[in-house]
């Protein structure tokens, strides 16, 4: 059988005395497109965080690529392999202009100037940021930012995508143009969202959190 | 970020009216600062290493702050020449502002910066200090979250740090960032206040009263501060 890309097992977590996650086992296959419903405070983004290292965890064993990951340097190919969309854009964004931003990913990769450029490029064309490129990051629109925060990871073209509400607040029209970059150009991906439909569009099975625990349901049934 | 960490504490000093408080640190910083004999710092010394025991916090986060600021002391000691009467005023600053440092986390510190803030209101202190003051302490909070945020979005994207002009950018880039997202901040927060009524300075809600054991405290701590100073 293949090895899943993530594998979380007994994750434990708590903010002083409030456990948020209480055993938490989930496992994330190449090509799988996996949503992640629950209410405020469930502790969605805090899961994510765990597996991108921002946050350690109580007790539980992280496994991404098949290898442990504990220390911080066990993360940094984690953080180069893996798409991560912050749920606010403005963590997400800190250079100066669009395309510096976007650049700055595929750098870290070790990709050369002219590719970066090139990926730059592709990304802006793919997301209709053309017109954005020369932008200031902090001086854009709410939408601008939610689609420029996504070219940033697209660009780097990660294994596995984890994106944390990357609809909210959108209007339909741009919805719709992340619901189809998604299908074109994500092939694994968790996704955080409280938008049912969203997650029936975009998903084939959804986990739910409450209460500290996973439990799986098919998009339909939400 | 966590900023009051000897605010959190259970002593007679934590539980004293903040404008005491800075009423007898800023007579006992006055005395000992224009003290001028080597025997007076040092009975001053005791007094508030007296006061740091009084006020029960933390030993070991207490030594971490007295060995940082001693770092910088133990600099004048470094430039000092060998000569008596130079070593005897570099152990006299030394124990001044030793006195003065352990003073300042015993009587200050216990307090939260914004009942100090407030408490300097009433003692008629420029409204513009105590405001500065209590937003200060406001925002270094958001300002460092905002920090946390940035080194996240950058360890986010696989940045691992190098010798390299990339790697110096970045960095350029986190300043930067920090500088117009805390200046951003501060508009948008000026606009949500003038949109509450804002008029230039905070109104006080509840007012501080003395009690007796306020009065008493302030009263013995400085007769004492004098005593040393003067009939020593």
């Amino acid at each position: 059988m293949k090895e899943p890309l993530i594998r979380l097992k007994g994750i434990t977590f708590r903010y002083d005395k409030k456990y948020i996650l209480h055993g938490i086992d989930l496992e994330v296959f190449e090509g799988e497109k996996i949503g992640l419903w629950g209410p405020n405070g469930a502790g969605k983004t805090t899961l994510l965080y765990i597996i991108m290292g921002f946050l350690k965890p109580e007790s539980g064993i992280v496994e991404i690529f098949g290898k442990r990951r504990d220390k911080e340097e066990d993360f940094l190919e984690v953080r180069q392999k893996v798409g991560f969309l912050f749920q606010d854009s403005d963590s997400q964004l800190f250079c100066p202009t669009v395309k510096e931003d976007i650049a700055f990913g595929p750098l870290n990769l070790g990709k050369s100037r002219e590719e970066t450029i090139k990926i730059v490029e592709e990304t802006c064309a793919l997301l209709g940021l053309i017109e954005l490129k020369d932008r200031l990051t902090h001086k854009l629109s709410y939408g601008e930012k939610r689609l420029t925060a996504l070219a940033t990871v697209i660009a780097m073209n990660p294994l596995c995508y984890l994106l944390d509400e990357p609809c909210l607040g959108l209007d339909e029209t741009t919805q719709k143009r992340i619901l189809s970059i998604l299908r074109n150009n994500a092939k694994t991906y968790l996704v955080v969202s409280h938008d049912r439909e969203f997650l029936r569009q975009t998903t084939d099975k959804v986990y739910l959190l409450k209460n500290g625990k996973l439990s799986q349901t098919k998009p339909d049934l939400l | 970020m966590h900023l009051e960490v000897f605010a959190e504490g259970d002593s007679f000093l934590h539980r004293m009216d903040p404008r005491v408080k800075i009423i007898v640190f800023l007579s006992f910083s006055l005395l000992c600062a224009t003290s001028n004999t080597l025997k007076i710092p040092f009975l001053y010394l005791l007094y508030s290493a007296s006061l740091i025991f009084c006020s029960k916090i933390r030993l070991k986060a207490f030594l971490t702050r007295l060995l940082g600021a001693n770092f910088f002391i133990g600099l004048i000691w470094l430039f000092v020449p060998m000569r008596y009467f130079q070593l005897e005023q570099a152990l006299m600053v030394t124990m001044k502002s030793n006195a003065i440092i352990m003073a300042t986390i015993a009587l200050l510190a216990t307090s939260s910066v914004f009942s100090l803030a407030r408490a300097s209101l009433d003692l008629k202190f420029p409204k513009k200090l105590a405001s500065i003051l209590f937003l200060l302490y406001r925002y270094l909070t958001v300002n460092h979250e905002e920090y946390e945020k940035l080194k996240r979005a950058i360890s986010a994207r696989g940045f691992s740090p190098r010798l390299n002009v990339h790697t110096y950018k970045t960095y350029g880039y986190l300043i930067g960032g920090l500088l117009v997202r805390s200046y951003e901040r501060a508009e948008e927060t000026y606009k949500c206040m003038l949109s509450r009524g804002f008029k230039g300075d905070f109104p006080l809600y509840d007012v501080l009263t003395w009690q007796k054991r306020d009065l008493v405290f302030g009263i013995i701590m400085i007769l004492i501060a004098s005593f040393i100073r003067f009939k020593s």
